[in-house]
C-alpha cells in the first residue's frame, strides 16, 4: 500500500522532514554565497560538511572537547581549511570558466573523502547527543527529541542570521556590490581577495556548523558530505543560483516535502526532490528566486 | 602632483594608449577632451589599476600607481567616478552611497553631501538603480566625496543627461573645485569643461596631442570642436 494518509504520521514526518531541510539550507545558503561572489560551482561543499562532522568526533575523542566546544571550534577549523583551499586552488580559476572551478571542487571532494576513508574507514563513528539535549518533547502529535528541535531552532536562526548579515549590514553590502562588480568595488579601495577568500571560508565554515550540528543524528562517515550535497545541489538549483533567501526558503520547503513523501509514498521520498528540480528547471529555468540572466 | 609618464594600455592584443603624458598639480581641474575611442576612459581605467596590460609611470604621492593594485590605489586618496556611473543593482541608495570607505580624513559630511544632491536624501531607501540618469550621475559623485580622496576622475559625467542636469553638475563641480579637490574631468563637451578646468589635454589614438591653459582654451575652442567632432 503506498499511500498512508494517517495525519499524525504525516505531521511527524514532516517534522522530521524540517530538520533534513535545515541541513539542506545550511548547506545551500553557504553554496549561494560561495557562487554568488565566486562564481565557484563548490562540488567539495559536502566534504566540509562532513569534515565538520569528523572534527567534532576528533577533538572529543583525542582533546576530550564536547559537543558545545566543537560547535565553536570545528567550523573555524573548516573555514582555516577553506582559506587554504581557496588560497591555494581556487583563485586561480576566477577567470576561466565555471566549469573548472566544478571540476576541481569535485576532485578536491574525492581526494578529501578518500582520505576520511583511509584513516577512518569506511565505516561510520558514532557521536553522542549533548546530554543538555537529550530527552523529548511532547508536540502533541508525535515526541519530538529535544535534539532535533535544538536543530530546527539553531539552524534556522542560523540561517536569518546569515540573511541578516549579507542583506542588512554594510559588510553584506560590500559583499553584494562584489556580486555586481568586483572591479569597481576594489577601485573603491576594498580588498576583494582578500574578501573572496574570507567569504570561501565563511561559506564553508557553515557547512562545518552543519556537519556538528548532524553529527548525532546522522552516521558520521565518509561519504555523508557526497550523499548529501547532491540533494543540496537540487535545493540551489530549485532556489535560484545565487539567491541567499532562495537557499533559505527551498531548503526548508524541500525538507517538508521529502518529510511529506516519506509519509505519503515512502518508494518516491529519495526523488522527489529531483523530480521538482526538473518540474522548476522546465517551468523557471532560473529556479524560484533567481534573478533573470 | 600626480604624473603620467608614456603611459602605454593594451585590452588584450589591442594597443589603446600609445604614450599619453599628463601633469595634474594639486587642487587643479584637468580636463581630458577626446572623441569616443581616442583613449580618455582607458587613462582613467589605467590610473585606477583597471588596465590588464600597461607600460609607463604614473607618478603619485611617491609611488608609481602601474605597480599597485586598484585598492591601494584608492587608499592612496585617488576615486574614480566611471562613465557607467558603476551604481551597485543589489544596493539602496543609501548602501550605495556608504559603500565605499573612508579612506582619508576631510571627507565631505554627510549632511553636506545631502544638501548638495538632495534627491539622495529622498530616495535613499530605493535601489541605486531605479534612479534616473541624471540622480545616479549626482550619486556617483557624491559616493566619492564621502571617502576623503583628494584626486577625483570624473569620467564624462555629464553623457546622456539633459542639460539642465548638466548645469546642475557643472555647478556641483565648480563647488567641489573650490574646496580643492584635484579632479581630472574626462568630456566630449569642450563648452562643458571651458569655465571649469585650468588646464585641457587634448587626446587623440591615444596620444595627447595638445596641452592648453584654460586661459588660452576660449580663443582656440573652434579648434577643440573640430577635433572632437566625429
Amino acid at each position: 500500500m503506498p499511500f498512508d494518509l494517517n495525519l499524525n504520521l504525516i505531521l511527524g514526518q514532516m517534522v522530521l522532514g524540517l530538520v533534513n531541510g535545515v541541513f539542506y539550507a545550511i548547506l545551500s545558503l553557504g553554496l549561494a554565497i560561495i557562487f554568488g561572489l565566486l562564481g565557484v560551482i563548490n562540488f567539495a561543499h559536502g566534504v566540509f560538511f562532513m569534515l565538520g562532522a569528523f572534527l567534532a568526533y576528533m577533538l572529543g575523542a583525542t582533546l576530550g572537547i564536547g559537543y558545545w566546544g566543537s560547535l565553536l571550534i570545528a567550523p573555524v577549523l573548516v573555514g582555516l581549511i577553506g582559506i587554504v583551499v581557496e588560497v591555494l586552488l581556487i583563485r586561480r580559476l576566477y577567470k576561466i570558466d565555471h566549469l573548472y572551478g566544478l571540476l576541481l571542487t569535485l576532485g578536491l571532494a574525492l581526494a578529501i573523502e578518500g582520505l576520511i576513508r583511509i584513516v577512518f574507514g569506511q565505516q561510520g563513528v558514532p557521536y553522542p547527543i549533548p546530554p543538555s539535549l537529550r530527552g523529548a518533547v511532547d508536540i502533541g502529535f508525535m515526541l519530538l527529541p529535544l535534539y532535533r528541535v535544538w536543530v530546527v531552532v539553531a539552524g534556522i536562526v542560523l540561517c536569518l542570521a546569515t540573511w541578516f548579515v549579507i542583506e542588512r549590514t554594510p559588510l553584506g553590502a560590500k559583499l553584494r556590490a562584489a556580486t555586481d562588480n568586483p572591479a569597481m568595488v576594489q577601485a573603491f579601495g576594498i580588498n576583494v581577495p582578500v574578501m573572496l577568500t574570507l567569504t570561501y571560508a565563511a561559506g564553508v565554515a557553515l557547512a562545518g556548523v552543519g556537519g556538528v550540528m548532524a553529527a548525532p543524528v546522522m552516521t558520521i562517515d565518509p561519504a555523508m558530505g557526497t550523499n548529501i550535497v547532491i540533494v543540496v545541489f537540487a535545493v540551489v538549483v530549485i532556489g535560484g543560483m545565487g539567491s541567499i533567501f532562495g537557499s533559505i526558503v527551498t531548503g526548508l520547503g524541500l525538507g517538508l516535502l521529502e518529510g511529506l513523501a516519506k509519509a505519503t509514498f515512502p518508494s518516491a521520498s529519495s526523488t522527489v526532490i529531483f523530480v521538482a528540480m526538473v518540474i522548476i528547471l522546465v517551468l523557471r529555468p532560473r529556479g524560484l528566486f533567481g534573478k533573470m540572466a | 602632483m600626480l604624473e603620467i609618464r608614456n603611459l602605454h594600455a593594451w585590452y588584450g592584443e589591442s594597443h589603446v594608449l600609445h604614450g599619453v603624458d599628463m601633469e595634474v598639480p594639486e587642487g587643479r581641474v584637468v580636463s581630458l577632451l577626446g572623441r569616443n575611442g581616442a583613449g580618455k576612459t582607458t587613462t582613467m581605467r589605467a590610473l585606477m589599476g583597471l588596465m590588464g596590460r600597461t607600460k609607463g609611470e604614473i607618478r603619485f604621492g611617491g609611488a608609481d600607481l602601474l605597480r599597485l593594485r586598484p585598492d591601494q590605489i584608492a587608499r592612496k586618496g585617488i576615486a574614480l567616478c566611471p562613465e557607467d556611473r558603476a551604481i551597485f543593482p543589489s544596493l539602496s541608495v543609501t548602501e550605495n552611497l556608504f559603500l565605499p570607505p573612508v579612506v582619508a580624513k576631510g571627507g565631505m559630511s554627510v549632511e553636506r553631501i545631502y544638501e548638495l544632491f538632495p534627491n539622495i536624501r529622498e530616495r535613499g531607501s530605493s535601489r541605486g538603480t531605479q534612479l534616473s540618469g541624471g540622480e545616479q550621475q549626482m550619486l556617483a559623485i557624491a559616493r566619492i566625496l564621502r571617502t576623503g580622496a583628494r584626486v577625483l576622475l570624473l569620467d564624462e559625467p555629464t553623457e546622456g543627461l539633459a542639460p539642465v542636469i548638466v548645469q546642475q553638475i557643472a555647478r556641483t563641480i565648480a563647488e567641489i573645485k573650490a574646496l580643492g579637490f584635484t579632479i581630472i574631468l574626462v568630456e566630449q563637451n569642450a563648452h562643458f569643461v571651458e569655465g571649469l578646468a585650468d588646464i585641457h589635454y587634448l587626446i587623440e589614438n591615444g596620444v595627447i596631442v595638445d596641452r592648453l591653459e584654460g586661459s588660452e582654451f576660449a580663443a582656440k575652442i573652434d579648434r577643440v570642436d573640430r577635433l572632437l567632432a566625429v
